[in-house]
């Protein structure tokens, strides 16, 4: 399947693979963590229904995604070490101690409080649950927090020195930890997690709106689903333009790559729209432009100059059409959800949220959007980094592990055949989940099984003794 | 006063603590899928894995801190050792994944005989044999080149490296057991004490083995274990290995269903004890140092800060949560 390849490509493909797997969880749990401790606040707050069966029907879902997450985040933890060997010894004494600390402030925080999250409401009651969920949803952010910091300095690095062996070490933390990339980096990402759940809310809310729209769940999860939308996406637009800015400062030969300019434009740089990138000929062919469109986006001037990927050396091009076309869809998926949550503006203005087909329609087709979306970004973003690791720095072909070809592609292989078989069960259970629309007396995720020590009461007495979690 | 501080040293026993920790708390998870083979009926299957739902999770963290932190505080045997190791290791990751969907999956499958069933018992399976033999590849010796890992992608197999595999399992399961005698009631209880015995002897049989077969891999091991003034150290080991053991079968043959489970703690501790003696101060068995291999001061001294004030609240409210789901689990309770 992979002969020919050298253990490097292996190595990238791989990584390239278990890591598109991983994200789309975290991304989806992040922000779905967030949503139920709003869902389980609004429950103790107000005490209405609706929130609690909202909560307990979504948490199911969480649940199954928490553990997608989980078990695909173990493998990239140690995807380090495995592959990338030498990059792992140069950058230990930097990435290391964010990671450590990730493991320490986060992912303890979350797995310590997920049991009683999942199965503990009435063993501890409402209130020491409802911590738990916080806990739960502030270690996801905790995470993400940690990783793109790491992820960041490999963008942008600062902060650092070098020592003899040849490694990175700190040379002020601060810096380090809050390099240049990274708090633009950190908002774009959460609000893309927000916006993806959001996204999905609504789909599951507006599928179930379109064959009846008179049940309460339904409507609850679709109203909040078309808050965030109208109100994050724009939000989220602003970001990505200043993490653009921000990029175009720092990484500027990525930024080239997104627009596609192969040539320095010293009265104004063109916006390409649409285009075919060739690395071969250094151009764009086929392209649709606005004259000094790009300028004015990026420096605010109609007539700044630019410069292009003719001021790089040649060996030190991203890879040229993969950067542009994922940016594109990038970008074309924020305006799409910026049009639907304006759309919903107007719908609910004239009272027809909940009877509007077409809304419901195009909110269901958005369902998967901000994953396309969340993916193609970090293709941007990752590819845009290349050839380097640490970029600048530290080659990717210098990074890899001293491994036989062999290895990399059996390995490889195997994570392609199990990831499809465990994902494939893992978004049919969620679908499955998702095609039932939320109901009275929604249970968690083990309704019908018993979770409960018979004869030890818990402390809090709960209605403890009917064993249900 | 002006006590000096070996940061290396100290990040190695964090480490070892780490590894312990994971060890013995994911041991009796992966031991219960193991088990899963000897309990066929569902109702069964429930409460077992029932008593771990709630806990697995952050068991399994354990690990990605003993991996993290191995990256952090000893980059370079991070580097050499898991490339080393690599199948073993791609293997485990594996096993972990169809062991870790099983938990939420098996609950969403429409059909009664569950194939994430097996997904949880063989994954629970690869995942324990792949840390044995990873821990037995470590033990014999990597070939260094450099700062990098020198040999073959097969140096893992060996004899011995199957005979720590195998103890692995066995060790496992007997936590697994010991676990199922405490947290089950009747029939479940009955079945998990009879398959105690067997476990047992399997669990000492691997720690004689292993015992036995390591002094051969390297005079140093035996220098260790057997040479003046060392003998002192080491010789209570096996003394308290046969102490625990009879503490074990007494407990076992007297239905103490609380007995059981912490002294195969014990007895799992004893052996890890017995790991470090031959290892330490090297990473990499005899080629790397905790010193050659340690990250910078600064590295350490940032990360040893968080260990210290973290470690205490993690293992806090970790206890929290165990507490929370104590006692027996009662089959018949909860349907309705």
């Amino acid at each position: 399947m992979f002969e020919g390849f050298d253990a490097v490509v292996l190595a990238r493909i791989q990584f390239a693979f278990t890591m598109s797997f991983h994200i789309v969880f975290p991304a989806f749990s992040i922000g779905l963590a967030s949503y139920l401790a709003v869902l389980e606040a609004l429950w103790l707050w107000t005490g209405r229904e609706v929130f609690i069966n909202l909560f307990n029907y979504w948490l199911k879902i969480f649940a199954i995604a928490f553990g997608m997450g989980v078990v695909s985040g173990i493998v990239m933890s140690y995807q380090f070490g495995t592959n990338w060997a030498v990059f792992s010894d140069k950058t230990g004494p930097v990435l290391g101690p964010l990671m450590a600390y990730e493991v320490l402030t986060a992912f303890f925080l979350e797995a310590g409080f997920l049991g009683v999250m999942l199965f503990g409401l009435k063993r501890v009651g409402p209130k020491l649950h409802f911590l738990a969920t916080m806990m739960v949803a502030t270690g996801t952010l905790i995470s993400a927090f940690w990783i793109l910091s790491a992820n960041s300095w490999m963008q942008t690095p600062a902060g650092y020195a070098m020592n003899a062996a040849g490694q990175f070490i700190a040379a002020d933390w601060f810096k380090l930890i809050f390099n240049p990339s990274f708090p633009y980096r950190l908002v774009h990402m959460v609000l893309a997690a927000y916006l993806t759940t959001a996204f999905v809310v609504g789909a599951v809310g507006a599928w179930h709106l379109l064959s009846d729209n008179a049940r309460e769940g339904s409507r609850v999860m679709f109203s909040m689903a078309m808050w965030m939308a109208a109100l994050v996406a724009p939000i989220q637009i602003f970001a990505g333009d200043q993490h653009g800015l921000n990029t175009l400062e720092y990484q500027p030969a990525k930024v080239m790559a997104m627009e596609g300019h192969f040539k320095s434009h010293p009265n104004g740089a063109p916006l390409i729209l649409f285009g075919f990138p060739s690395m071969k000929d250094a151009e764009v062919k086929y392209s649709i432009e606005i004259p000094k469109a790009s300028s004015l986006i990026l420096k605010h001037d109609l007539n700044a100059p630019l410069a292009g990927l003719d001021t790089v050396p040649r060996e030190n091009w991203p890879p040229v059409p993969i950067v542009f076309w994922s940016f594109r869809v990038m970008v074309g998926i924020g305006f799409a959800m910026l049009g639907i949550g304006a759309l919903s503006l107007l719908m609910r203005w004239r009272g027809k949220l909940y009877d509007s087909p077409l809304l419901h329609r195009l909110a269901v087709l958005m369902g998967p959007a901000g994953f396309v979306a969340v993916l193609a970004g970090w293709i941007t973003t990752e590819t845009g980094r290349q050839p380097f690791t640490v970029y600048g720095l530290m080659r990717t072909a210098e990074s890899a592990s001293p491994l036989a070809a062999p290895a990399v592609a059996t390995s490889l292989i195997a994570f392609i055949i199990v990831y499809f078989i465990v994902f494939t069960a893992g978004v049919i259970y969620m679908l499955r989940l998702m095609a039932e629309p939320p109901h009275h007396g929604e249970e968690g995720p083990r309704g019908d099984v018993p979770t409960h020590a018979g004869g030890i009461a818990p402390g809090i007495g709960m209605a403890a003794s009917s064993g249900k979690g | 006063m002006n006590i000096v501080i070996d940061l290396p040293t100290v990040f190695a026993f964090v480490i070892a603590f780490a590894v312990f920790l994971y060890i013995v708390m994911d041991g009796f998870d992966l031991g219960l899928g193991m088990l899963f083979p000897f309990f066929p009926e569902k109702k069964d299957r429930d409460v077992m894995m029932n008593s771990v739902a709630p806990v697995w999770d952050g068991n399994e963290t354990w690990l990605v801190l003993g991996g993290g932190a191995l990256y952090a505080a000893f980059p370079l045997a991070y580097a050499i050792l898991m490339p080393a190791i690599y199948t073993p290791i791609i293997a485990m990751l594996i096993g972990l994944v169809f062991r870790g969907i099983a938990f939420e999956f098996r609950w969403r499958s429409r059909r009664e005989r569950n194939q994430w069933d097996v997904s949880f018992a063989a994954g629970s399976l690869i995942a324990a044999l792949a840390q044995g033999i990873a821990l037995g590849a470590i033990l014999q010796g990597v070939t260094v080149t450099g700062r990098a890992y020198g040999g073959g992608w097969w140096d893992w197999l060996t004899p011995f490296s199957i005979l720590t595999g195998l103890s692995v399992v066995a060790g496992y399961m007997l936590l697994g057991v010991t676990w199922l005698i405490m947290k089950t009631n009747g029939d479940l209880r009955e079945r998990a004490y009879m398959l105690a015995w067997p476990l047992l002897v399997a669990t000492l049989v691997a720690i004689l083995a292993v015992s036995l077969a390591t002094p051969f891999l390297d005079a140093e091991y035996a220098r260790r274990w057997f040479a003046w003034p060392n003998i002192v150290l080491t010789a209570p080991v096996p003394v308290a290995v046969a102490g625990i053991t009879f503490l074990l079968l007494r407990s076992i043959a007297k239905r103490q269903d609380y007995y059981p489970f912490p002294l195969t703690l014990v007895l799992f501790a004893t052996s890890f004890g017995g790991l470090g003696v031959s290892i330490f101060p090297y990473i990499v068995p005899r080629s790397v140092t905790i010193w050659d291999a340690a990250s910078p001061h600064d590295s350490l001294l940032f990360m040893i800060v968080g260990v210290a004030i973290l470690v205490p609240i993690i293992l806090a409210y970790t206890a929290w949560n165990y507490w929370v789901f104590r006692g027996k689990i009662d089959a018949d309770s909860g349907y309705h």
